[in-house]
């Protein structure tokens, strides 16, 4: 183990010992989501570097504080990629935070998440364990799935200190198309094209219109692009960033900002508020109708109730108010299982409480 | 004893009953497993899940399916064929397991590099504990607030809690599939070509590989036109048509480069098939050679392939037991097939111990000990290999944090620090030594 390691193992223990909060932190890129995070900073930043990549082996171990442009750069020379497309939510992200999101990008109904492609971590529990689950290997079944446990947790699990990665091939050829369609329509037309065998890997609609992107070899794009019809999209490449990034105009507004995890050809939803209906403009849906944005100042019982109309769930993704809860309500009896799990791996509750769930 | 609840409230019922009075529990399906995961034990009961054998709704618009933990994995493609879908992971047992089982298990296929494992296709699961109660993980969306405690129940052998309805994803049926077979004079030479694939931007679906003895018994048994080499591949290419032609034809070229000595793609489907169906039928024609097989199943990075088959050949003669090898070549996970003679004394021993070599070797070159088939009861042993004591401590924990009173399928899939510090392993994990309390000499 290095010696940035063992300082951070030395700072979980004595934090352990102490009962003191801790807040992980590596470039701090994300901190406007989950709960407020309280506590004493650990940070994670500098412990970065590549470890191994293997690109016959189709994967990568690195660091947890590596950034995800540098990630991207050593894969892009080898023609490969991150396949779940991850968000950067700033420049300095990186794959540590990703990975304590679970942040995917446009790319996830057709690909997989970030939890898809996670093989192997190693970590510090809450007492400051060091362990290694899972390995450099897509098939593994020895032992209880602590990696993918760990994506997604907030940090309220684990320190994670590298993670091991599939990765994927670039495609050779891509294309955007545009459809024109409002979001009721837009929901039959993309589950449509997404129960072929056409190789789409990306949807979204504004309301306007529908955005397709193929990707495939030369010949598979041409002919899906006359399948599904439709104009060609110049700007597509931007697109598809902007909409990941959240750099879209959509995004632009200090409202709370509602994501709507639902089954992905639930109807569209229409809502009214004190002031009538709310304004089409309001919404915006990703992942073929599987992800759905919505900026609206509605209480956040309103919204879950809404959600679980529609067979899924909603999160306050960003503003809003984060002193309360920001996730859907879970179960009493999954919240009683949650707390057992945290319990198991952070027993003096010293890592990232709060961030997920009051009390967690 | 052996209970068959037909409803979930039975169900619910045996697990209060056996709650009470402290009594194990082991959920079964199919009973297909391969390392004993769902084998019974003294003084617990059965639960059988059997009778939980129906398919509740397809949800054609979202693509979905859910089903109770007996249905059969094939039912599922069976079931949804009309509409264009299929559910892709397919364990070869897939004509017999259980959907219940394969989320237990995690189970894997031949096509697990491109389309993934059981956790990649499941979005819900419930399952009842130990009191009893009834716990939805997931359901019919992409992703789900809370922790991942559905990766979680994936490859959790029956140790956290008893599955009882499924939701599984459907994919649409590709519009075409050809399969490339080639020969190779050298093994090595076609483990270079899987990677030189790889290196070509190609995802297979399916891309397998067999060994001269592996290839001889199953041509003897399925008759499926195998040449006479020292190694095979069959390489899958699987989506549109235009795709498929496109990937073909670059697998092709690569094997060509790779040094193959017979390059054939299938031409239609029943020539696919056929390919096909020799791979399928290894392991039984690879029965055919010797009283008994021991099937071994490790993963390794596909980079040490010569490494680990030269040295499985060296112990094989040492041991004097053959060895067939197949060989999930995309994805690293190994079968290595010990063939012996379980009527000649100590004969199982030597195979078993000749096999845990194997799965050792598998962790020292940066593998696993298990790709697909689980820990079980057979692989207790070696996990003490891979995992040292602060990873089984944590994964006691988590057991507990589900089924305090460690009811559930006790004494699988986790072997206990006190069964590994008996063994004497002496794994050095994180350049940590195992029980640091124990005086060693």
């Amino acid at each position: 183990m290095g010696e940035f390691s063992k300082q951070i193992q030395q700072q979980v223990r004595d934090a352990h010992q102490s009962k003191t909060v801790l807040n992980i932190i590596s470039s701090n890129t994300k901190s406007w989501y989950g709960r407020t995070p309280h506590g004493t900073p650990l940070r994670t930043r500098e412990h970065t570097g590549i470890i191994n990549y293997q690109p016959s082996e189709l994967m990568i171990t690195a660091r947890a504080g590596t950034t995800l442009a540098e990630i991207a750069g050593t894969l892009d020379e080898h023609r490969q990629r991150l396949p779940f497309d991850p968000p950067y939510y700033g420049e300095d992200a990186t794959i540590g935070g990703t990975v304590a999101c679970n942040f995917s990008g446009p790319r996830r109904p057709y690909a997989g998440s970030c939890r898809d492609f996670m093989l192997g971590c190693t970590m510090f529990n809450g007492k400051g364990d060091s362990m290694r689950f899972g390995g450099e290997v897509m098939k593994n079944v020895a032992g209880f799935d602590v990696t993918r446990l760990m994506v997604g947790s907030l940090g309220t699990l684990g320190v994670l200190m590298d993670v091991s990665i599939k990765v994927l091939p670039h495609r050779l050829a891509e294309q955007t198309l545009t459809l024109d369609a409002g979001f009721s329509e837009a929901i039959g037309i993309m589950n449509h094209w997404a129960a072929t065998p056409l190789p789409v890997t990306a949807m979204a609609c504004d309301g306007r219109q529908i955005y397709f992107r193929i990707c495939g070899t030369p010949s598979a794009v041409e002919t899906s692009r006359k399948q599904i019809g439709g104009d060609l999209y110049e700007d597509g490449l931007n697109f598809w960033k902007d909409l990941r990034e959240h750099s879209l105009a959509y995004f632009d507004d200090p409202r709370p900002l509602w994501r709507f995890s639902l089954p992905q050809a639930a109807p569209h939803i229409a809502i009214e508020d004190a002031n009538g209906p709310v304004n089409e403009a309001d919404w915006l849906i990703g992942w073929g109708g599987a992800q759905r944005w919505l900026k609206s100042e509605l209480p956040f019982d309103e919204i879950q109730m809404l959600a679980k109309n529609a067979g899924g769930t909603a999160s306050l993704f960003r503003n809003g108010d984060r002193e309360s809860e920001c996730f859907a309500p879970l179960p009493s009896a999954l919240m009683a299982l949650h707390r057992n799990v945290k319990h198991a791996f952070d027993p003096a509750c010293i890592l990232n409480p709060g961030r997920m769930y009051r009390g967690l | 004893m052996v209970v068959l609840p037909d409803t979930l409230e039975e169900a619910q019922n045996i697990l209060k009953l056996c709650n009470q009075n402290g009594v194990p529990v082991i959920a079964r399906g199919a009973g297909t497993g391969l390392s004993g995961g769902a084998m019974p034990l003294e003084n617990a009961v059965l639960l059988s899940l059997a009778r939980f054998n129906k398919i509740l709704n397809i949800d054609a618009a979202n693509r979905a399916a859910v089903v109770q933990p007996g249905v059969r994995n094939l039912a599922i493609s069976e079931a949804v064929s009309h509409l264009g879908f299929y559910y892709a992971p397919d364990p070869s047992s897939q004509i017999a397991c259980t959907i219940g089982g394969n989320v237990a298990e995690n189970s894997g296929g031949v096509h697990c590099l491109k389309y993934g494992l059981t956790v990649h296709n499941v979005t819900g699961v419930k399952f009842l504990n130990m009191e009893g109660d009834l716990i939805e993980l997931g359901g019919n969306t992409l992703d789900s607030p809370g922790y991942d405690l559905l990766a979680l129940m994936h490859g959790s052998e029956g140790l956290l809690g008893i599955i009882v309805e499924v939701t599984v994803k459907l994919l649409p049926k590709p519009e075409l599939a050809q399969v490339v077979l080639a020969s190779f004079d050298d093994i090595e030479k076609a483990g270079q070509a899987v990677a030189d694939i790889i290196a070509a931007g190609i995802i297979p679906a399916g891309l397998e590989m067999m060994d001269r003895l592996a290839i001889e018994a199953a041509e003897a048994f399925a008759k499926a036109g195998y040449p006479v080499a020292e190694a095979i591949l069959l390489c899958e290419v699987d989506g549109t048509e235009a795709g498929v032609h496109d990937h073909i034809q670059r697998v092709e070229q690569v094997l060509q480069n790779a040094g193959a000595t017979e390059i054939r793609t299938s031409q239609d489907e029943a020539e696919r098939m056929q390919f096909w169906a020799g791979r399928k039928a290894a392991f039984p024609a690879v029965g055919r050679l010797a009283p008994d097989y021991y099937c071994m199943d490790g993963t390794i990075p596909k980079s040490a392939l010569p490494r680990v088959l030269k040295q499985i050949a060296a112990w094989s003669a040492e041991y004097g037991l053959p060895v067939a090898n197949v060989f999930h070549a995309g994805d690293g996970n190994m079968h290595p097939l010990i063939l012996y003679d379980a009527n000649k004394p100590g004969e199982l021993g030597r195979t078993e111990t000749f096999g845990a070599k194997i799965l050792a070797l598998c962790v020292e070159v940066g593998g696993t000990i298990t790709g697909e088939h689980g820990v079980g009861v057979e692989k207790l042993d070696s996990m003490c290999v891979q995992f040292g004591e602060h990873e089984l401590k944590q994964f006691f924990a988590v057991k507990h944090a589900f089924d305090p009173d460690g009811l559930l399928n006790p004494g699988k899939a986790v072997p206990t620090l006190h069964r590994c510090a008996e063994l004497g392993r002496m794994h050095v994990h994180n350049g940590e030594l195992p029980h640091p309390e124990l005086e060693r000499f």
